[in-house]
This record gives C-alpha cells, sequence and structure tokens, in this order.
C-alpha cells in the first residue's frame, strides 16, 4: 500500500505549492496602475555642468554633475517622466504636506517637483552662495526670489495646474521644473523608467505622460476589479 | 586754526602717498603682450602725478600755516608775477604732460584696438549672459555653427543656441565655462551678449572691453604665463553681476591640446 | 532794451507789497530767496536720504553676512532676515546716484544759494520771470516725489545704476527685480526734474543779462554769479539732452518701441520683441549731459569757494578774470569730453583718442584755477571761520579728485581702472567731498544774511577738521581699491583676487559711519542756529559783494526803496576804506 500513499503526499504536496505559488504571486489590489516609459532611438549626450565660476558648488562635486533634461537607464528606461491622471479622476483630495526643494550644490533638487493646486511648495538655499529661483509661469503668477546663504526658505504655492520651467537668476545651468497638477494620482519615474499610481477607485481614465524634452502622450486605462494591465509608454528620441 | 589745517593737510598728502609707493594693494602682475605698455603708462602717470599732488598740497598746507592771521604789521603781498607764472607753469607743465602721454598712450592703444588681430590667431566665440561667460571653440571640423537665439536652451547647455540637429558645422562645436588658451598664442575673441550689456575684464592681462547687444565686438591677446587668471565683469548687467566671472587658463601648447581633444569627446 | 525796463518795471511791481496769505508767502512764493530756502530745503531731505542709502550700502560691503537690524520690515522681499539681497544694495546703490547727483548736487549750489543770491548780487528785486521760478521749484518737488515713489512699487527701485544704461533699463520687469514699474517711474522723475532745472536755467541767464543794476558790468560782477551764469548756460543745453533721452527710454519700456534695445536678445528665456535700436544711443545721449552735469555740480562751488576765500584772505583773489575765463572754458570744454566715459563701451576705438586729448586739455583751466587759490593765500591775512576752512578743504580735495581724473583721462590706463573702485574714488573726491565743501562753506557764509543768526562758529570747525579726515579715510583707499582691480558696483566681493581687499573694505565703512555721524554736528547746529543763534549784523564777514550792502536778512525786494548803485569791482579788499580794509561794491569813495 505504499504506492497510493506517496501518491497522496505528491498529491497534496503539489497542490499546497500551487496554493503557495498562487499566494505568492498575488494579483495587484484592485486600483493600481503601474507601467514603465522608454524610448526609442538615440537620445542625446548629457553634458557634465562646469560650475568654475561657483567654487563653492563645484566642490561638493566629485565628478561634474551632467545636465538632467534626458536621463535614461537600463532597458531604455526613461527618467523624470512625469505621468498622472488628466481625466476621469473622480476625486483628489487636497495635499497638505508641503513639497521641499533644494538649492543645494548648485543644482535643484529634485529636477521636476510634482504638486498639487494649492499645496505648500518650500524652496531652501542650502549653498554657500545667493540664488534667485524665478519660476517662469505663465498662468500663475509669475515672481523671482533671491535667497542669500542662511536665508529662510520661501514659501509658494500655485492655484493653477501648469508646468513650471524653473530657473536660477544668478546660475545659468540650474533647471528644473515645478509640475502643478489637480489630481493627486501621479508619479514620476526614476532611472528604471517605472510607475505606479494608487487608490483609483474603478473607471476609465486618461493617463498623461510628459517628458521636458520629448514632449506628452495620452493612453486612456480601464481600471476594473482585477489587476489592470502595465501601461507603456514609448518615446521617441533625437539625438539634439 | 591754521596750524591745524597744515598738519591735517600734509600728514594726509604723505600718508596717502606712502601707499601708493608702497604699492600695498597692486596691480596682479602682467602676463599679456601688450600689458607692458600700460603698467609703462600707469606708473610714468603716477610718478608725476605724485610728485604734483604732494607739491599742491604741501604748498597748501605751507601757505596757509604761514599768512594765517591778522597781524598789522604784516603787510599784504600779491604773488610775484601775479597770475601769470600759474597759467605758464599750468599750461607748459600740463601741457607737456598731455603731449607725451597722449602720444606714448595713443601706441598702447592702438596697439590694443586699432590694430587687427593676428590672422592665425585662434578664435573664440565669447558670450555673456546673465551672469555667466561662455566660450565657443570651433571644434575639429574649424567652423562655428550659426547662432539662433530662439534656440537658446540652458537646461540641456546650449547656452549659444546651436542647431547641430540641421547644422552639422554646430556638431562638434565645443562649449565651455571657462576661457583655455594656450601660452603665446595670439587670441582673438569675438564677443558678443545674449541680454544686456556686460563686460570683460582681466586685470592680469590688462585688457577691457564691454560687450554690447546686436554687436559683436573683437578683442585680441597674447598672454605669456601659464596660470589661472580671473575674468570678471565690470558693467552692471542686473542682481548677479557681482558673481558673474570665469576663469582664463592659460596652458601649454601640449595640455592645451589635451583639453580640446578632451572636450571633443565629452 | 526797452524789454529790459519793463521787465524791471514789472518785478517792482510784484514785489511793492509782501503777499497776504501764508500759501502765497511761505509755499507758492514768488520771492526768489524764499524759493531759494524751498530749494536747499529739498537738498537738506534728499541729501539725508543718499546718506542714509549710503550707510546701508558700505554695511553691506564691509560686512556682507551682517543682518541689518530694521531691513527686513522695511524690505520684507529685499531682506528677508535683515541679510540683504544683491538686488537691494543695487537699488539702494541706484538711488543713492540718482538722489545726491541731481536732489543735491545740481539743486543745492545751483538753485538753491544761486536762486537765493544771484539776483542779489546783480542788484535785482528778483529773477526775471518770478512766476518760472516758483513753477521750477514746485517741479523739482514732483520729480523728487515721483522718484520716491520707485521705493514703494512692489517691483522695488531699479537696480540699473544713476546711468541707467540699456538695455537693462530699456526692455521692462523681464530684466530682473527693480526693472518694472520702478525703473519707468525714475525716467519720469528725471524727465520732469529736467523741465525744473530748464526753467531755473533760464531765470539765471535772463537776469544775468539783463537785470543788473546800475553800474554792474559783467566784468563787476562776483564769482559766485559768474558761476552761476556760466553753469545756467551749460545746464539749458545739458537738460534739454537729458530730457528727451528720458522720454525715449520711458517709450521703450511702455510703448514697444526700441531706440536702445537691438534684435534678437532672450531674457529670462524670452526672445524680447524688438528690433533696431542702439544700447550705445543711451551712452551717447546720457553723457552728453553727464559730463556737463558734472560740472554743473562743481562750477558753482569754483564760484562760491572764489568769492568767500576773497572776503578771508583780505587781498583780492589772484587774476581775477583768468579765473572767470578758466570756469568759461572748463564750461566750453565740458561739451567736447563725453566720450572718455565711454572708451571701452564699444564706440569706434579711434574717438577714444578723440575725447581724450580734450579731456586732458580741461586739466589745464582747472590746473590755473587751483594754482590761482594757493597762489592767493601767499602774502594773505587769512581769517579762518568755518567757511574758509571748507574752502581751503574744498582746494585740497578738489587737487585730489582732479589728479585721479588725470589717470581715467587716458584711454590706455582707462582699460585698467575703468569700472573698478578708482573712478568711485576719483568721483566722490570731485562731487561728493568738493562740491559738499562748496555747499557747507556756502551755508555757514551766508546763513547769517538769510536768518539774521550766526552759526555756531565752534560746532563748524570742529565739523569741518573731522570731516575732512573722514572723507579722506573713505575715498582714498578707494585708489588702493582700483589699483588692485577691485570692481565696483558688485553687492559682494566673492572673486579669490578681492579677498585681500576685505579688510580695506571694512576700513572704508568704518570712516563712512564715522563721517556720517560727523553730519550731526552740522544738522545740530544748523537747527540750533536758526532759532537761537547770535544775531548777525549786515555785513559779519566784512565783504564786499551787493548781499551786504542791505538787511539781514533782505527786504522782500531785496534793496528797500533805493536801488544799489555800483561803483567797482568785488575784489577791494586790503585797501583803505571808511569801514576798514576793504572797499563794497556800492562806495563811491575815490572812484
Amino acid at each position: 500500500m505504499r504506492r497510493p500513499r506517496m501518491a497522496i503526499f505528491a498529491l497534496v504536496g503539489l497542490l499546497g505549492s500551487a496554493l503557495l505559488v498562487l499566494a505568492a504571486t498575488r494579483p495587484p489590489a484592485a486600483g493600481t496602475v503601474s507601467g514603465t516609459v522608454t524610448y526609442t532611438g538615440t537620445p542625446p549626450k548629457m553634458k557634465p555642468i562646469d560650475m568654475a565660476k561657483e567654487p563653492s558648488c563645484a566642490k561638493q562635486h566629485a565628478t561634474p554633475v551632467m545636465t538632467e533634461n534626458v536621463v535614461t537607464g537600463p532597458n531604455n528606461a526613461l527618467g523624470w517622466v512625469v505621468v498622472y491622471v488628466s481625466a476621469g479622476d473622480q476625486g483628489s483630495a487636497a495635499a497638505t504636506t508641503a513639497v521641499r526643494y533644494d538649492q543645494k550644490g548648485c543644482q535643484y533638487v529634485p529636477h521636476v517637483a510634482v504638486m498639487q493646486t494649492n499645496q505648500p511648495l518650500e524652496i531652501y538655499n542650502d549653498d554657500q552662495t545667493s540664488h534667485n529661483i524665478h519660476p517662469l509661469a505663465k498662468d500663475n503668477a509669475e515672481w523671482n526670489k533671491s535667497q542669500p546663504p542662511g536665508a529662510p526658505p520661501i514659501h509658494a504655492t500655485y492655484d493653477k495646474p501648469e508646468f513650471i520651467p524653473v530657473k536660477c537668476n544668478v546660475h545659468p545651468w540650474m533647471h528644473g521644473y515645478f509640475i502643478v497638477l489637480s489630481t493627486s494620482h501621479y508619479a514620476v519615474t526614476g532611472e528604471d523608467g517605472a510607475f505606479t499610481l494608487k487608490g483609483l477607485p474603478p473607471g476609465k481614465y486618461t493617463l498623461t505622460a510628459w517628458h521636458e524634452r520629448f514632449g506628452t502622450q495620452t493612453q486612456e486605462v480601464t481600471v476594473g476589479d482585477g489587476a489592470t494591465p502595465p501601461v507603456k509608454f514609448v518615446f521617441k528620441a533625437l539625438p539634439y | 586754526m591754521g596750524k591745524l589745517f597744515a598738519l591735517l593737510v600734509a600728514v594726509i598728502a604723505i600718508v596717502s602717498t606712502a601707499f601708493f609707493v608702497m604699492h600695498t594693494w597692486w596691480m596682479p602682475p602682467d602676463v599679456s603682450v601688450l600689458g607692458e605698455g600700460i603698467d609703462h603708462q600707469l606708473l610714468e602717470t603716477m610718478t608725476a602725478s605724485g610728485v604734483l599732488f604732494v607739491a599742491a598740497q604741501l604748498t597748501l598746507a605751507f601757505f596757509v600755516w604761514r599768512f594765517a592771521g591778522n597781524d598789522p604789521a604784516r603787510p599784504i603781498k600779491s604773488f610775484p608775477g601775479g597770475p601769470t607764472p600759474m597759467v605758464v607753469i599750468a599750461t607748459v607743465l600740463v601741457g607737456i604732460e598731455v603731449v607725451t602721454l597722449s602720444l606714448v598712450g595713443s601706441k598702447v592703444w592702438a596697439g590694443m584696438y586699432l590694430t587687427p588681430a593676428d590672422p592665425a590667431s585662434l578664435q573664440i566665440d565669447v558670450q555673456a549672459e546673465q551672469f555667466a561667460y561662455y566660450f565657443r571653440y570651433a571644434g575639429p571640423d574649424g567652423k562655428f555653427g550659426g547662432l539662433h537665439p530662439d534656440l537658446i536652451d540652458e537646461g540641456s547647455s546650449n547656452f549659444f543656441g546651436l542647431d547641430p540637429a540641421n547644422d552639422t558645422t554646430a556638431r562638434d562645436d565645443i562649449v565651455s565655462s571657462s576661457l583655455v588658451v594656450p601660452v603665446n598664442k595670439p587670441v582673438l575673441l569675438n564677443m558678443h551678449a545674449k541680454d544686456v550689456g556686460h563686460s570683460f575684464y582681466v586685470p592680469a592681462l590688462r585688457i577691457q572691453q564691454d560687450f554690447v547687444p546686436g554687436l559683436v565686438i573683437p578683442l585680441h591677446f597674447t598672454a605669456t604665463t601659464p596660470g589661472k587668471y580671473e575674468i570678471v565683469c565690470t558693467q552692471l548687467c542686473g542682481l548677479g553681476h557681482y558673481n558673474m566671472r570665469a576663469f582664463l587658463e592659460v596652458k601649454s601648447q601640449a595640455d592645451y591640446d589635451q583639453w580640446l581633444k578632451d572636450q571633443a569627446n565629452q | 532794451m526797452t524789454h529790459v525796463r519793463e521787465t524791471k518795471a514789472k518785478i517792482a511791481e510784484l514785489k511793492r507789497e509782501a503777499p497776504a496769505s501764508f500759501l502765497r508767502r511761505y509755499v507758492f512764493s514768488l520771492d526768489h530767496k524764499v524759493i531759494g530756502k524751498q530749494y536747499l530745503g529739498l537738498a537738506l531731505v534728499a541729501v539725508t536720504v543718499g546718506m542714509i542709502l549710503s550707510w546701508l550700502m558700505r554695511l553691506h560691503l564691509g560686512y556682507p553676512k551682517l543682518a541689518i537690524p530694521g531691513l527686513s520690515t522695511l524690505y520684507p522681499s529685499g531682506a528677508a532676515g535683515g541679510v540683504m539681497t544683491p538686488e537691494l544694495y543695487l537699488s539702494l546703490m541706484t538711488m543713492h546716484g540718482t538722489i545726491m547727483v541731481f536732489f543735491v548736487l545740481t539743486t543745492a549750489p545751483f538753485a538753491g544759494f544761486g536762486n537765493y543770491f544771484l539776483p542779489i548780487q546783480v542788484g535785482a528785486e528778483d529773477m526775471a520771470f518770478p512766476r518760472f521760478n516758483m513753477m521750477s521749484f514746485w517741479v523739482t518737488f514732483v520729480a523728487f516725489l515721483v522718484l520716491l515713489a520707485a521705493f514703494f512699487v512692489p517691483e522695488g527701485a531699479p537696480l540699473s545704476g544713476w546711468t541707467a544704461y540699456a538695455p537693462l533699463s530699456a526692455v521692462g520687469k523681464d530684466a530682473g527685480p527693480g526693472q518694472g514699474l520702478g525703473q519707468t517711474l525714475w525716467g519720469l522723475s528725471i524727465a520732469i526734474f529736467c523741465i525744473g532745472q530748464l526753467l531755473g536755467s533760464l531765470n539765471f541767464i535772463a537776469t544775468t543779462l539783463d537785470l543788473r543794476t546800475k553800474g554792474m558790468t559783467l566784468g563787476r560782477m562776483p564769482y559766485s554769479t559768474w558761476a552761476w551764469f556760466i553753469t545756467s548756460v551749460i545746464g539749458l543745453i545739458a537738460f534739454a539732452v537729458l530730457l528727451p533721452a528720458c522720454i525715449l527710454l520711458v517709450l521703450d519700456r511702455v510703448a514697444g518701441t526700441s531706440f536702445f534695445i537691438p534684435a534678437g536678445l532672450v531674457i529670462s528665456d524670452r526672445l524680447q520683441p524688438h528690433a533696431g535700436g542702439s544700447p550705445l544711443l543711451w551712452q551717447h545721449l546720457f553723457w552728453f549731459f553727464g559730463h556737463p552735469e558734472v560740472y554743473i555740480a562743481i562750477l558753482p562751488g569754483f564760484g562760491i569757494v572764489s568769492h568767500i576765500l576773497a572776503a578771508h584772505i583780505r587781498k583780492p583773489l589772484l587774476g581775477p578774470r583768468v579765473l572767470i575765463g578758466c570756469m568759461a572754458a572748463i564750461g566750453f570744454l565740458s561739451y567736447v569730453v563725453w566720450g572718455h566715459h565711454m572708451f571701452l563701451s564699444g564706440m569706434n576705438p579711434f574717438s577714444a583718442m578723440l575725447f581724450s586729448v580734450p579731456t586732458l586739455i580741461i586739466t589745464i583751466p582747472a590746473t590755473i584755477a587751483t594754482l590761482l587759490w594757493i597762489g592767493s593765500l601767499y602774502g594773505a591775512k587769512l581769517r579762518f571761520t568755518a567757511a574758509s576752512l571748507f574752502c581751503l578743504g574744498f582746494i585740497s580735495v578738489f587737487v585730489s579728485g582732479g589728479i585721479s581724473g588725470f589717470f581715467l583721462a587716458q584711454p590706455s590706463i582707462d582699460i585698467y581702472l575703468h569700472g573698478t573702485y578708482f573712478v568711485v574714488g576719483h568721483f566722490h573726491f570731485v562731487m561728493g567731498v568738493a562740491a559738499m565743501f562748496g555747499i557747507f562753506a556756502a551755508t555757514y557764509f551766508w546763513f547769517p544774511k538769510m536768518f539774521g543768526r550766526f552759526m555756531n562758529e565752534t560746532l563748524g570747525k570742529w565739523h569741518f577738521a573731522l570731516t575732512l579726515i573722514g572723507v579722506y579715510g573713505i575715498f582714498m583707499p578707494m585708489h588702493y581699491l582700483g589699483l588692485a582691480g577691485n570692481v565696483r558696483r558688485y553687492s559682494a566681493f566673492t572673486d579669490d583676487y578681492m579677498q585681500s581687499a576685505q579688510p580695506l573694505h571694512q576700513f572704508i565703512t568704518i570712516a563712512a559711519l564715522f563721517t556720517g555721524a560727523v553730519q550731526l554736528l552740522f544738522f545740530i547746529n544748523l537747527i540750533w542756529s536758526r532759532f537761537r543763534g547770535p544775531a548777525a549784523p549786515d555785513n559779519p564777514w566784512e565783504a564786499t559783494t551787493l548781499e551786504w550792502t542791505t538787511t539781514t536778512p533782505p527786504p522782500p525786494n531785496n534793496f528797500g526803496d533805493t536801488h544799489p548803485i555800483v561803483y567797482r569791482g568785488p575784489d577791494e579788499y586790503g585797501v583803505k576804506g571808511p569801514n576798514g580794509d576793504y572797499l563794497m561794491q556800492t562806495d563811491p569813495a575815490g572812484a
């Protein structure tokens, strides 16, 4: 009677493993959309930034920093892409935690800062030199403000959605973005090109992916009860 | 009162002159071919002026001391010769200085601004903007790409507004934040401004020239000593004026060639 | 000559009775003496504002990280936390220069003292056009208010310097903080100021040529009158050029014109919608005014110092005709040298040599004048009063300032010194110190005539001695800084090669604060003496000119019932006269 016992054990083992496997690869919770942003073609070469005129910043970087307008990663991943819900949003809570923007080593950190309308923004000068931050807003109020070293942080808010280029009036190489959105459903890709949007109730949505150099693309996505298939954005890169 | 005045003026004159003579605060060493002429002119003027300055102040002090007060026994006197010696001294002395300094000075000036650059000069395109300088080299193809102000994109380091997508000569242009030149080679800068007026001043080279928006202004020099020298802006251009500078790096020919190669490969 | 008779008759009619109402007597007065005092009052307010601005500037330059108490309340965005931002420094500097050059140095020695004393010194009852005169003051007053308004607009006061070079000053607020409404107000204020000055100059010229009393030939006019006359001729032409220049600048800013703005400029990442203009055009227009302007600032000082010195050396000045000839020569040559501010501007380098020669030649009449003053002291019987001390100090500082000009007049040396503190030291010596000394001398000298009381002489002498030391402490070191290549108009010195200059900047700051504090002696003296000073007689200094023949203070029509008759020039000192060692211009004896 050994064979029938082994057969039962094997069956139980199989069933058990199958259950375990099923449990481990839990399907994505309903209401999450994730994906990747990649590029085809040849992206432009990023250039090293020479901060010779500002030695107090230059010495903060062991090797010169590179420009950040096209940041790529393995497998043609594209970074600094803002992916957000541009239509179909069923309601976003107002954001109250402050978004922090640093001027550090004569760079804007992060390069692209995303915030919601009326969300507080705090701008810090961590450097030994004066900066004058100048967000070039068109729909919102345009202003610029100097911060000598040790000055208190600047508090700002934007009340209209807008993609605002930010420059420093003192250091021409410093460029960044304030992305002001009305939705709370957004993500910014890193060098892996990956993004995840959570907390989306079932419905039809339009996702927009924005890159400062390669433009915008949209895709429709429907969020159901089950897992939503991953969304892929592919941008066409040109060397110049 | 007269004695106090005389003492004050005499002390002030002597102390002031002492600091000039001692070169306590002075020009940096001159590292350009034409700089010697300027230094010579400056020293000539300083010597002549110094003598006149001390003489005038001490004479003033002495006269105030000597002719103070209302002693009835002392008759009033007029300066011997009346105003004529004054007119003569001023016209002759100043006239001689004016003529010699103008003649000598004009040669120095002409050498810098009225003489065309050596045809074999290394040409470098200079752009001044709020608040940095950028320098452009023609790159391996030896040609400068065209400039398009509407294409300027600082975030991607396209400071000059080059159009590499459509303009092949622009693709290998080398843009640098530092002015790197080989020693003892004539250099011709073609200077333009992107936004407002700026100026290009290198104390060590004894050169200075304003940028005028709308114009391209040539400026040439030859550096004689390797080293790192500051280029500063002397034309008020906005809030960052005080922070607008770049470095001139004078390298040996070998070092310069290596630098150029490294830049081309970036 | 009937128009002269008619003018004199009209003025006599006007001055017959003093006006009744307070407003007509003290506010909208047609009396040149009241108008002169109003100008002086305006200049006093302006110099106080300008001086405070300079203290703030020097505090920041000497101690850049200093949080200045109260500054963040005054300028919440320009100095959050009390530390001055670069743009605030530059706007304070712009307003300091503008206020001092226009509302102090052009107003006090010329419009202020000139208005009060020119008619009296020529023996007239008032200026030729009393209504124009009143208007000229109020127009200047409005200009001052418009300028001060720039401090209060949201974008702040302009930061392009008192020279307001285009395109920085012309493109509008893209060019940065301070370049919004503040710069437009600056342009409007200066244009309005020009109108006031033109009205004033017309008055001075007409009065000098037409209203001199019997016997007052041009050759018998006092030095100060000659200086005011020459200054008003220069002013007429200079301000007539600045007025349209400012209008064009304002048009570029608000009406979309492009007089001074070329095509293709990218500012704040925006391509500017202008084309066809020339930044150099602004510089030529500005300096065509700007150079004569600095002689407008100093020539009255020449006249005032000569006038006061003559009364204190108790002998005639050396070479009176030569001295007046020098003033006229300087006035004439002032028109052909403006390019020396522009040697490196990008204008044709050949013109640099053309401008350099007359600039160097101006040294000759200036040197002759200086030698004549010094030579006049030979064999004199010098009386030391606060007024004469400031005159002697004027000679010393004018020598200092003039000699540094000698360097800058040569283009090859200017290559190195342009845009450095050497220039700042130079122009402060000749304008900020020499012209100011002229104003101080005039105040101590003429205060008794204007207010009937003496200023305190002891305080005045202390004021002089400490100020002389202070100003040399501030401005002589700037020449050393310039020689070391220290650039001007910098809000901080971050460059490597300028680090060794920082201690010298701190020394200058301390000297500036010290000198500013010393001016309290002058202010206190002024206010105290106005109400409590000892009574002054009609001719306290035993001087010869017409203002001393009339009562202290003068009656509304200056000379009462009789018109003065002049028999001699203003230089009759050291001769035996009925009252002492001098003969007044109206003394007939021995004529």
